[in-house]
């Protein structure tokens, strides 16, 4: 690989990653929460409809979202956005249905006690959740945040099929200029594992803060994988604990 | 927006045929990624750590890097090794070796879950290794985390479409093929996603269900 490559085309596609990794990241949490805690509402109607959000975003395919936000949405609507931000809106709604099912699922794990508590001193709902209930639900989603935050990060690929100049767009590209496919993928490969590690550290350190916020011991991390695994059709944490205690007598 | 039904009507077979390629796609990786995901399962709980640690680190290797790089990968660098494979072959393999690294932590998770006691029992009656894992392990191991191999069929149905981008005629390379051709973009890439809801939606109910029949 000819340094020109690598300068030009390489190191500016791991910025484009980091960018878009970051933007969808901030767009798809203010979808969790803003979802995650519409679904508790006490109104169906609302209820209803960010749950068929739900469902419609995690049943679709990314890849599927951004081609059509790239090629139908300019056509029906007349609007077109800058491809950049295109891949932020597909990314950040698609990770964001996920990331509500998370913030859904902390809600409901605080204990039931602190919601009594809180209804007792009269506090409005909305207090009761910034006050009381979320502060005890953070803590509990970053292990799940982080795993969605690595699926994230690794669906950022997509978006070289859209051309935005991303790390592997601009693998593509050096492959057609020098035909190295082997080392130019395996070097792409290293990268996204590179970038996957920093990202799970920052998470450990963010969880180890928040847990030590509300007065709980960090936990030990256990012998588990660096990061646990994928979320498919629900949430995962509650199911991974399912099976084991599944078995467990 | 200008929805226009005739050409709806025309994509509607091609999109049948690439259903088909979707859902062939889908069950091969399945059935790849049941079997590989197994074979780390238990090389995890292998008693040398020669093996524990080189599995360990390709399994996390694997599942911490975009499967559409794996997939260009495969589909680049096999043919200069003198290795070739149709498109859908190629992924195949990368869909399959991609997702078995979530199903080793399910299977895992669920042979975690078999009682000691059994293990045990096991070695009371002198049974083999080979016949501990097949005969005591695994036929509690598996059925207990069926549901949650089903999550990743599903999983692997919405990553389908990745393999397009290598050139297998699936659902969404229907889509493009036709917008590409007669600049009808609306349609064919509306229908594709609603194909994928279609399917997606009704079975991870399906799921869900049998998450609570097998009793949690």
């Amino acid at each position: 690989m000819t340094a020109g490559l690598w300068e030009n085309w390489l190191l500016p596609g791991v910025w484009i990653t980091i960018q878009l990794t970051l933007f969808s990241a901030v767009f798809a949490a203010v979808v969790a929460f803003g979802i995650g805690i519409a679904r508790t509402s006490r109104l169906w109607i609302v209820r209803f409809l960010t749950g068929f959000y739900v469902e419609i975003f995690r049943g679709t395919s990314a890849l599927v979202l951004m081609f059509w936000l790239f090629f139908v949405m300019p056509l029906a609507f007349g609007y077109q956005l800058v491809s950049m931000w295109a891949a932020v809106l597909a990314l950040g709604l698609t990770y964001g249905a996920y990331g509500s099912e998370i913030v859904r699922g902390a809600i409901a794990s605080v204990a039931p006690a602190q919601r009594e508590a809180a209804i007792a001193l009269s506090f409005t709902p909305a207090q009761r959740m910034r006050r009381v209930i979320l502060p005890q639900a953070i803590p509990e989603m970053i292990p799940p945040f982080n795993n969605l935050l690595i699926e994230l990060l690794k669906a950022t690929a997509l978006v070289s099929a859209v051309s935005v100049a991303d790390i592997t767009f601009a693998a593509q590209l050096s492959r057609l200029a020098t035909g190295d496919s082997l080392e130019i993928y395996a070097i792409i490969l290293v990268l996204y594992f590179v970038l996957a590690f920093v990202l799970t550290r920052l998470m450990r350190l963010l969880e180890r803060r928040a847990k030590a916020g509300i007065g709980q011991a960090p936990v030990k991390s256990d012998k588990g994988p660096l990061v646990t695994r994928k979320l498919s059709a629900r949430q995962e944490s509650e199911q991974s604990s399912n099976i084991i205690t599944g078995g467990a007598q | 927006m200008t929805w226009n039904w005739d050409v709806a009507k025309d994509f509607l077979p091609e999109l049948g045929r690439g259903l088909l390629i979707t859902l062939e796609a889908t069950a091969l990786g399945s059935i790849l990624a049941f079997a590989l995901g197994l074979v780390w399962a238990m090389a995890f709980r292998s008693p040398t750590r020669f093996v524990r640690w080189p599995v360990a680190a390709v399994v996390e290797f694997i599942r911490n890097t975009p499967l559409l790089v794996q997939l260009f990968f495969f589909y680049y660098v096999l043919p200069t090794w003198d290795i070739k494979f149709s498109a859908l072959t190629t992924g195949v393999i990368a869909l399959g070796l991609h997702y078995s690294t979530y199903t080793a932590e399910v299977y895992r998770a669920g042979i975690d879950g078999v009682p000691k006691g059994q293990w045990e029992a096991a070695t009371a009656l002198s049974l083999s290794r080979g016949r501990t894992w097949t005969a005591v392990i695994l036929p509690q191991a598996i059925r207990r985390v069926v549901p949650a191999l089903g999550n990743y069929v599903i999983a692997m149905l919405k990553d389908s479409p990745m393999l397009a981008l290598i050139g297998v005629v699936d659902m969404l390379q229907k889509a493009r093929a036709e917008g590409a051709s007669s600049f009808q973009y609306i349609e064919p890439y509306t229908m594709v996603g609603i194909a994928f809801i279609v399917i997606a939606y009704p079975a991870s109910l399906l799921m869900r269900a049998l998450e609570r029949r097998l009793g949690h």
